[in-house]
């Protein structure tokens, strides 16, 4: 096998690696599509925000510390204990689901019925709004996650991979549990949608509002529901992310990865969600490998995935999996 | 029988021209569903031809295919003596047919007049810069169709509500306000998809005097789909009487009402 | 009773139509006119200019056209900070490569060519709604910030990467460069964006905004009765973006002077006039100034209050703007959507039956 095979073989594994990644905030936008019709912006600032809190809640910072000391000129940061990673992350998920029943109670309870690009809107708004919340919560200094997820080279592949081919392939190990998760995540979630009966209303709404009131199911709980799911969906990706990466503003961004991932996989496909993301992942990965870095200056991974969306739109505007769209008069 | 390119008067002496419009052997499938079979009619200049048959028989959808929405996989349209090839809707309604929907879709957001104005899309041709400008074509273009269109209002009786935005209008009046958004387009056939639906028997009265007027007035060819038989049997010249995407009937309201396959498609004996 | 409109009768079409129907909208109109042409610029000072005016006026004429794309023909983009970049960039090699052209030909040109992108990127609307679409013209803005960013062309080689803007004159004043004048500036930019929001007038009140708002409302029965939606859509798109690359042309040349694309023209730019649409009033010009005014000044504000009275810390203040803006979104699409120029109407509404409402 020639070099550039070999590498090309590693670049596509590390893109099947990314697309996990992706796939995983890209489940949270089809779950609050599916069951609400809300196409989610602030699913990524969701994810910032829930790394921010559980770092705050693990290192004890005092939420709001920053505007506290400046209304009143204390000079608080630190409640001066640290909470275990388990309980850290219960109470995180506490605060996502709070949050949940707030955006639901003041924001999208108002906004049935509206516009799907209204509503869309809405979660720009808010993803600026939680931005700034986020930040003057815990502050927006770079935060190291330490979850005590595995992390660094797998010497495993490294060496087996050696054995084979005469070059060790790079595997973060961090990857490979991040994995491992979504993987399971998913199947959690299309279990919890198919057999609780929690998850058959939550079908039912995403499928018609007026029915699934007749029959008596509770809107706003099911919204709150599915909210909150996608906070945790958020919380999961956030550490992920936040271990990989550091806490910081550019987490929010991998929203704007998962966008063109939805586009390709259609907004309402859980399959759709993970295939997207790994052809993505492959393929900027790949294109960047073999055309973008040698031929066209770089960082092509800017723009990749959105131009491979936006071409394969065009021929195909449900998306892979999604529900074909039919005009009416 | 009569032939195509002839004339004849009515007994009320009206002039029904020759044949402005032909379906001929039209069949449309959604799928492995069969919408429309086979069915061949013709448009009268000046006519007034109605469309009828119970729920799902295929109406709207044939006239879907006669404005273009639709494309049948076998048939033919002849539109003034020419095969017409297929079109985008678009290319349809500039070639002057005009058509109003069973539910109202009207542009919620524009004024009446503004609703108004967008049915004299076909006459209006500035530029883009000019009307940038406001200057040359485009604003003599404005005040020219602003006239005719004026004229519309005043013959349907809405010069009242003319700024008012159409989201705001109540259903009857917006049922009006599309049929003048249609009619402004002076078109050489007016599609009416049950202009009288939800409306009551006043209502129903006023839009039955503003269709007879209409033709009468301007000599608008029409052809509409209504579920009320009295109101068809009334306004029309000739009927097509349409079941289970078959054409079962076509003639006078006399000879439809005395044909036995329509009186059992309407009282409901069993297909076999 | 200060303000109606009864009494007020039109004897022609061509009245009726005009851009103020009403005599007194129309006294106001020439009154802001001559404020804005008569007096400002003898009293201006580089502190207001460079903090509030210049930034106004520009994005206004941004906010105008995002405006016809978004409020008018129902188009969402994300990619307004993309299309600013083609006009900066345009404008750039213009005055390079023709440095005898009067550079307000070259921003008209900087429009025309983001024109011409803008219906490029337009092209998929045709088959893709909603916010499919909204999600693929973010394909243009990170496009085009990376080409901008890697393809040194752009930037004639120039070693940081940036782009700075030579000096240009207009009737022998400098309008560009480092030795301009704060009045010159300001009548320059002043200038484009009355012609812009006369144009975008002139525009929606005619056939070509009624086949925008047709589309924007119904898309299909607009299709049906006639618009043919690939050329209305593109228009749309085109005419947007001209004034958005006039506005990209503007920013660059006469505000900043020099800008580094990924800075100047990133996604937030584009969501940042999305929001003055918004918060403006989506189909309406008198919105897209309230907006561009609103956002400009919100920032001014907060500063000088929070960070000049109460003496908080610089970014305690951003943070709270963040929070301020998204919640005003948010309150305004819920409450409000067509924003503070519906606000202005139902205040005229009022107005119009003081002092006895009953």
């Amino acid at each position: 096998m020639s070099d550039t095979m070999i590498f090309a073989m590693e670049v596509f594994l590390n893109g099947l690696m990314a697309g996990v990644l992706y796939a995983l905030v890209a489940l949270g936008f089809v779950l609050i599509y599916k069951a609400s019709g809300i196409f989610n912006y602030a699913q990524g600032v969701m994810a910032l925000f829930a790394a921010l809190t559980l770092v705050g809640i693990m290192e004890g910072q005092v939420p709001f510390a920053h505007l506290i000391n400046a209304t009143i000129g204390t000079e608080i940061h630190h409640f001066g204990w640290h909470v275990p990673v388990l309980l850290a992350i219960v109470l995180t998920m506490v605060v996502m689901i709070a949050l949940a029943w707030l955006v639901n109670h003041f924001v999208f309870r108002h906004l049935v019925n509206q516009e799907p690009i209204i509503l869309f809107m809405a979660t720009i708004g808010f993803a600026y709004f939680l931005e700034g919340v986020g930040d003057v919560m815990w502050g927006s200094d770079i935060k190291k996650l330490d979850v005590g997820l595995p992390q660094g080279i797998n010497t495993a592949i490294d060496e087996y991979t050696y054995g084979i081919v005469n070059y060790g392939f790079f595997i973060d190990n961090l990857d490979l549990v991040a994995t491992v998760i979504a993987a399971v995540l998913v199947i959690a979630l299309v279990a919890f949608a198919q057999y609780t009966k929690q998850g058959r209303a939550m079908r039912a709404v995403a499928d018609d509002h007026q029915a699934a009131l007749s029959v008596g199911i509770s809107l706003n709980w099911i919204w709150v529901m599915v909210w909150s799911l996608a906070g945790f969906v958020a919380l999961v990706a956030g550490i992920v992310w936040g271990t990989k990466s550091g806490v910081q503003f550019s987490l929010s961004l991998i929203a704007l990865k998962a966008l063109p991932v939805l586009m390709l996989g259609g907004f309402t496909s859980i399959p759709g969600a993970i295939v997207g993301g790994l052809v993505i992942g492959v393929g900027e990965k790949l294109f960047e490998f073999l055309i973008g870095a040698p031929f066209l200056g770089g960082a092509t991974e800017n723009w990749f995935a959105y131009m491979l969306a936006l071409i394969f739109l065009v021929f195909r505007p449900q998306g892979l999996f999604g529900e074909k769209i039919i005009d009416r008069v | 029988m009569l032939d195509s390119a002839e004339s004849y008067t009515t007994e009320d002496g009206r002039t029904i021209g020759p044949v402005v419009m032909e379906m001929k052997n039209i069949t449309l499938r959604f799928g492995g569903v069969v919408a429309i079979q086979d069915i061949s009619f013709d448009i009268r200049e000046g006519e007034i031809r109605a469309i009828i048959g119970p729920n799902g028989a295929g109406k709207s959808s044939m006239l879907n295919v006669i404005s273009g929405f639709y494309n049948p996989q076998e048939g033919d349209v002849f539109y003034k003596g020419k095969k017409r090839p297929p079109m985008k809707p678009y290319q349809v309604a500039r070639q002057g047919i005009a058509r109003t929907f069973q539910n109202i879709a009207l542009f919620e957001g524009m004024s009446v007049l503004d609703n108004v104005m967008t049915g004299r899309i076909r006459q209006m041709n500035a530029s883009l810069f000019a009307q940038s400008i406001w200057k040359c074509e485009a604003e003599r273009e404005e005040v020219a169709n602003r006239e005719v269109v004026e004229k519309v209002i005043d013959f349907l009786e809405i010069q009242h509500i003319r700024k008012t935005p159409v989201g705001r209008l109540p259903y009857g009046l917006k049922k009006r306000v599309e049929l003048a958004r249609a009619l402004a387009a002076e078109p050489s056939i007016l599609l009416l998809d049950e202009p009288m639906a939800g409306m009551n028997v006043e209502e129903k009265e006023d839009m039955s005097r503003f269709i007879l007027d209409m033709n009468d007035e301007f000599g608008t060819t029409i052809a509409l789909i209504e579920h009320d038989m009295g109101v068809v049997m009334d306004l029309s010249d000739r009927v097509v009487v349409m079941d289970y995407g078959k054409k079962i009937g076509d003639g006078t309201p006399d000879e439809v009402r005395n044909n036995q396959a329509v009186i059992d498609a309407y009282l409901g004996v069993a297909h076999d | 009773m200060f303000y109606r409109e009864a009494g007020d009768f039109k004897t022609s079409y061509a009245e009726d139509n005009q851009t103020f129907p009403i005599k007194f909208d129309r006294y106001r109109y020439y009154f802001v006119l001559l404020v804005a042409f008569g007096i400002v610029p003898f009293v201006v000072n580089d502190y207001w200019l460079n903090a509030v005016l210049l930034p106004f006026l520009i994005y206004a004429i941004a906010a105008i056209g995002l405006n016809l794309l978004v409020g008018y023909c129902g188009q969402v983009s994300l990619g307004t900070g993309g299309f600013m970049a083609v006009g900066a960039y345009s404008c750039y090699k213009l005055m390079t490569s023709f440095p005898d052209v009067s550079i307000l030909i070259h921003v008209v040109l900087a429009g025309a060519i983001t024109a011409a992108i803008g219906m490029l990127f337009g092209l998929p609307s045709l088959r893709i709604k909603g916010f499919y679409l909204a999600v693929a013209t973010l394909a243009a803005q990170f496009f085009l910030v990376w080409l901008f960013n890697r393809v040194p062309w752009f930037y004639n080689y120039s070693a940081s990467g940036q782009i700075s803007a030579p000096e240009r004159t207009v009737f022998g004043v400098p309008v560009t460069g480092a030795e301009t004048s704060p009045w010159a500036v300001y009548l320059v930019c002043l200038v484009f964006l009355t012609i812009s929001a006369i144009i975008a007038r002139n525009l929606t009140r005619g056939m070509a905004g009624r086949k925008w708002m047709a589309i924007r409302d119904m898309d299909i029965a607009a299709e049906i009765i006639g618009v043919d939606p690939l050329r209305a859509k593109l228009s749309a798109f085109a005419v947007s973006s001209f004034f958005i690359g006039i506005s990209g042309a503007l920013f660059f040349a006469v505000y900043l002077g020099a800008v580094e694309v990924g800075e100047s023209f990133g996604i937030t730019k584009s969501f940042l006039v999305l929001f003055m649409v918004i918060i403006g009033g989506l189909g309406s010009i008198f919105g897209s100034f309230a907006g561009a005014a609103f956002l400009v000044l919100l920032p001014v504000l907060l500063k000088n209050l929070l960070v000049g009275s109460l003496g908080w810390p610089t970014d305690l203040a951003a943070h709270l703007e963040l929070i301020i803006i998204g919640a005003l979104i948010i309150v305004f699409l819920v409450a409000e959507p067509h924003g503070l120029a519906q606000l202005w109407r139902m205040a005229k509404e009022k107005l119009r039956l003081w002092p006895f409402p009953h």
